[in-house]
């Protein structure tokens, strides 16, 4: 069998083993549905680490059922399979082994509804990323969020998750339709789904407004997945309470699925007829944008899971300005910080389902100092945390560098400012809540009514209602892992220019549609040679650490500096309460914000074109 | 007038996230939003259509011209993922009103900040 | 935000939007075009390759079988999810015995159970006939489905809850629900066995027009059948469980 009828069966069999355990899993003891599950998702991972294998010169093709094109066109699917997709596939099809180990502590489980949702998740998320196909696209994009609703809405005796769950459901769907129309209206045009037919009937023509409008439609639905402002209110409420585990897949992979969805689409159906200069622009604003509201969103919380969750908004926005320069070492960087960042933000997400096992709270006020004891997770924490910052030698580090360089290289020279501000202050929040947490450093905080966005206490997720005394050994090896995984990106040799290279390759349009529909051997690309250590680089990662120990520190005593300059800090309070208010967990209001969103994005797209 | 057809869709789009937006009722959300899309319906039947043509069926007849069968594959789709979807979001509802007392969203304050 | 904000933000992006698709539709071909490359392919493919005679069902379990694979399991997906968020929780959903017995007391008039009874033997085998012949006339497994979920559910017309109850044994169904979904996806792996694509044509085409054709086309439907059936007295079960026996209680909240 070649490598490309192999892709299918990475969505296949989870799917095949979710059916089962559905089926019987009710008469299987615990032990038996966890190590089915795990080697389910195992068995992704391997079929995952062998296309990336495979795929470092030509495309894994794969037309699912055998139709093969007849001189250019068929009326199947198309699986294309490139080395940066069959990457986020083995990031994806890993960090859900991951959290099914981490999750064998977890949960009282009955039918084991839970390991079928993850694994139809996982076949959402690895069928997203390897289809060919726009509609194939959003079917599984539909799948990988009717598996996510669930599973954000899993502590149903609680009322938050149930809020959440909703809001996260109504704005994903609301996007997906709009994806929807705009593959209707591109279907129109061309009178093809596959996104490199797509792209051969668009090439050369005008850009219209139809062509324009279904752009940024179909980019709609991607957008609002990635979280990107102001498509980005669902993901913070979805975050703060979805299981643990779950949250490392949704922060890890599902939202930058999103991103890479963009871009996929981008190269492959518009790059002929929408400018790259355009292009890059509007999702450099997008980028922009989302990025400040993050970080800015990440410093004033004070639940955990939260603050993680915007955390994540913030580097959702350094990924697509990354990626938005269209160069091999934008979208490489932009791969190798997903990488870091997925191992980095998972340590911290499970530690906090660790300690809301413990404690049954995650909220850094009421945890204050209660964390002393726990010597493995502070040291995880604080370490996850400077990786989050960048430092030297984690994966966050060599896709930050990979991609400040990206920027400065297009004239973008304040881009590195920025890509240090940002990572410092999501990073420097996280250390001052681990400095509260674990180490009773920091102002106590006083205040009347319990804050954050959940006033009630937090049911602890583990199986059976008593509190962990300790970390179990599968939740200690999760955590490992993870942090591991964020360093050996770091330190893997030659990484860059491997990223480099399949970036290079992603980004090569007219190569994917030649290799998809007439199985022509791949161009020949010329090698790069990328190295992340350069001295901006790692300058630039030393300040962004010094500046989030910085953050930690003023943001940890804060009232105390408030108290001397009292009137310049009521107007700081002021306006972040007022943009926090913004974030009020309403659903008319995130409709309101994704329909102006979408109108400021089809303005950034097509206002310059005409 | 060709395209009456079409901005009758996107009329349905625009109305159903009025509906969502004004919502007092997450029911009424829910299905503000199953009016959102209807527009889908809408907008693919209209591109797949054909004039003077039958349905893409050759069971007993041999029509000379079909309408696009594609779009109407894909419609099915369409509508079975949106039939899914809103049993969950009404589960979800359910379970709201029963946690929270509760489904307006104007009152459900479990995620302010 | 206020409502008053909240209108405002939406009415500027709804005009925007307005305009947007406006201007997108002046650029759509003219209604009623004969241009459909894709379509024209699938109607030859159907009719002279798979000899499948509705087209539709070629392109959903043939052609582009993956897209259905992949609705087949959002379907099972959001099953599996309602059963999770409609479970019952130890504290605090104990069942309410009194408006259970009411429930179960609760008797239509007798000549709707007589029209009920009726019907249900007519849908039962409209519902047959649909999933049935899926791959000749319009319909399939997930209309046929559909129908014969409506059709048990004609009993909770005519016989009040205590009738469904006795009818439907809702774990059976959940089971048939997982097999349904499944059997899709196992016979797309038997594809990938024999020819090495996944979801190719396993079994012999047959006539165009004949019971027998259409290859994987009429197995499919059968499995969509039984899995679209299932899954909707699945979730019906439950929302009628919550509404016939913990429906009356006061709201709780922690």
């Amino acid at each position: 069998m070649s490598a490309g009828q192999l892709a299918p069966l990475v969505v296949a069999i989870p799917l095949a083993v979710a059916a089962s355990l559905a089926a019987v899993g009710r008469w299987l003891p615990r032990l038996v549905r966890d190590a089915t599950a795990v080697a389910a998702a195992s068995a992704s991972v391997g079929l995952s680490a062998y296309l990336v294998a495979d795929t470092g010169h030509s495309r894994a093709v794969e037309w699912l059922g055998g139709w093969l094109p007849v001189h250019g066109k068929s009326v199947g699917i198309v699986f294309v399979v490139d080395r940066l997709s069959a990457s986020l596939a083995l990031l994806v099809t890993s960090l859900v082994v991951v959290a099914l180990v981490y999750s064998i502590r977890y949960f009282d489980d009955v039918q084991s509804h839970y390991h079928v949702l993850v694994l139809a998740f996982l076949g959402g998320m690895a069928g997203f990323a390897l289809t060919g196909d726009l509609f194939d696209m959003f079917v599984f994009f539909e799948l990988m969020g009717t598996a996510a609703y669930a599973l954000t809405g899993y502590k149903v005796e609680e009322k938050a998750p149930l809020q959440a769950a909703l809001n996260f459901g109504v704005v994903n769907s609301l996007g997906a339709y709009l994806t929807l129309i705009g593959i209707g209206l591109i279907y129109a045009r061309t009178g093809e789904l596959g996104l490199a037919q797509i792209g051969g009937e668009l090439q050369g023509h005008h850009a219209d407004g139809l062509v324009v409008a279904a752009f940024v439609l179909v980019l709609t639905g991607w957008l609002v997945k990635a979280a990107v402002a102001p498509f980005h209110f669902w993901l913070a409420d979805a975050h703060a309470v979805a299981p643990s585990p779950v949250c490392v897949l949704f922060s890890g992979v599902m939202v930058v699925l999103g991103v890479y969805g963009v871009f996929r689409v981008y190269v492959t159906a518009f790059a002929g007829v929408l400018p790259a200069d355009d292009v890059r622009r509007a999702l450099l604003v997008v980028g922009v944008l989302t990025a400040l509201v993050g970080a800015v969103m990440c410093l004033l919380q004070s639940h955990l899971k939260r603050m993680l969750a915007f955390s994540t908004i913030a580097h959702v926005g350094l990924f697509t300005m990354s990626a938005s320069m269209l160069s091999a070492d934008g979208v490489g960087g932009a791969a190798a910080y997903v990488a870091g960042h997925a191992g980095a933000k998972g340590t911290l997400f499970l530690c906090c389902g660790v300690l809301l096992s413990r404690t049954g709270s995650v909220d850094e006020i009421d945890l204050y100092g209660r964390g002393r004891r726990m010597r493995f997770l502070a040291a995880v924490w604080m370490v996850a945390g400077l990786a989050l910052a960048g430092m030297p030698p984690f994966g966050t580090f060599i896709g930050k560098s990979m991609g400040e360089d990206a920027l400065a290289a297009e004239g973008y020279h304040w881009a590195p400012a920025l890509f240090v501000a940002v990572s410092a202050l999501t990073a420097g929040t996280v250390l001052r809540a681990g400095m509260r947490v674990f180490f009773g450093v920091g102002d106590v905080v006083r205040r009347d009514a319990p804050a954050g966005p959940e006033g009630e206490d937090e049911e602890p997720e583990t199986t059976g209602s008593r509190r962990l005394r300790a970390v179990p050994a599968t939740m200690a090896l999760a955590i490992t892992a993870l942090v591991g995984g964020s360093l050996a990106v770091g330190i893997a040799p030659g990484l860059p220019t491997a990223l480099a290279n399949a970036a290079a390759q992603f980004l090569d349009g007219a190569d994917y549609a030649r290799q998809a529909l007439s199985s022509a051997p791949a161009a020949h690309l010329p090698a790069e040679h990328v190295s992340a250590w350069t001295h901006e680089g790692v300058l630039l990662s030393i300040l962004s650490v010094i500046l989030s120990a910085f953050v930690a520190v003023a943001s940890g005593f804060g009232s105390r500096l408030a108290r001397r300059r009292r009137r310049s800090w009521q107007l700081v309070t002021a306006g972040a309460g007022g943009f926090q208010r913004l974030h009020s967990g309403h659903l008319g209001d995130y409709v309101a914000w994704l329909l102006l969103g979408v109108a400021g994005l089809a303005a950034l797209v097509g206002v310059p074109l005409r | 007038m060709r395209i009456l057809l079409f901005c009758c869709a996107g009329w349905l789009l625009l109305i159903g996230c009025y509906g969502m937006v004004t919502s007092r009722n997450i029911i009424h959300t829910v299905i503000s939003l199953v009016v959102c899309q209807s527009s889908t319906y809408l907008i693919l039947l209209g591109i797949g259509y054909r004039s003077g043509a039958t349905a893409p069926v050759y069971s007993d007849t041999t029509p000379s011209k079909v309408v696009d069968p594609v779009v109407q594959a894909l419609c099915l789709t369409d509508i079975v993922v949106s039939a899914t979807i809103i049993a969950l979001f009404l589960a979800l509802a359910l379970q709201t009103h029963k946690r929270h007392g509760t489904i307006d969203p104007d009152e459900l304050t479990a995620l302010r900040g | 935000m206020s409502r008053r904000i909240r209108l405002g933000v939406f009415a500027v992006g709804a005009c925007a939007v307005g305009t947007m698709l406006v201007i997108a539709f002046t650029g759509l071909p003219s209604f009623g075009t004969q241009r459909h490359p894709y379509g024209d392919r699938a109607v030859h493919m159907s009719v002279h390759k798979q000899t499948t005679s509705n087209v539709v069902s070629s392109v959903n379990f043939d052609q582009r079988a993956t897209d259905t694979l992949g609705e087949e399991f959002i379907l099972f997906t959001a099953v599996v999810g309602t059963l999770v968020l409609l479970r019952e929780l130890r504290e605090e959903d104990e069942r309410d015995e009194s408006q259970e017995k009411r429930q179960i007391a609760a008797r239509g008039l007798p000549s709707t159970a007589l029209v009920s009874y009726v019907m249900l033997g007519v849908t039962t085998l409209v519902g047959l006939y649909v999933v049935a012949h899926g791959h000749l006339s319009p319909g399939g497994g997930f209309q046929g489905g559909v129908v014969l979920a409506t059709a048990i559910h004609l009993l909770y017309v005519g016989g009040g809850y205590a009738a469904i109850r006795r009818a439907r044994p809702v774990p059976v169904y959940e089971i048939l629900e997982a097999l349904g979904a499944g059997g899709f996806v196992v016979l797309g792996l038997a594809g990938t066995l024999l020819t090495g694509d996944l979801l190719a044509n396993v079994l012999p085409m047959g006539r165009l027009g004949d019971i027998l054709s259409g290859g994987d086309v009429e197995l499919l439907n059968l499995l969509v059948g039984v899995e679209v059936a299932s899954a909707f007295i699945v979730v019906l079960s439950r929302f009628l469980e919550q509404y016939a026996v913990v429906g009356a209680r006061r709201p709780t909240t922690r």
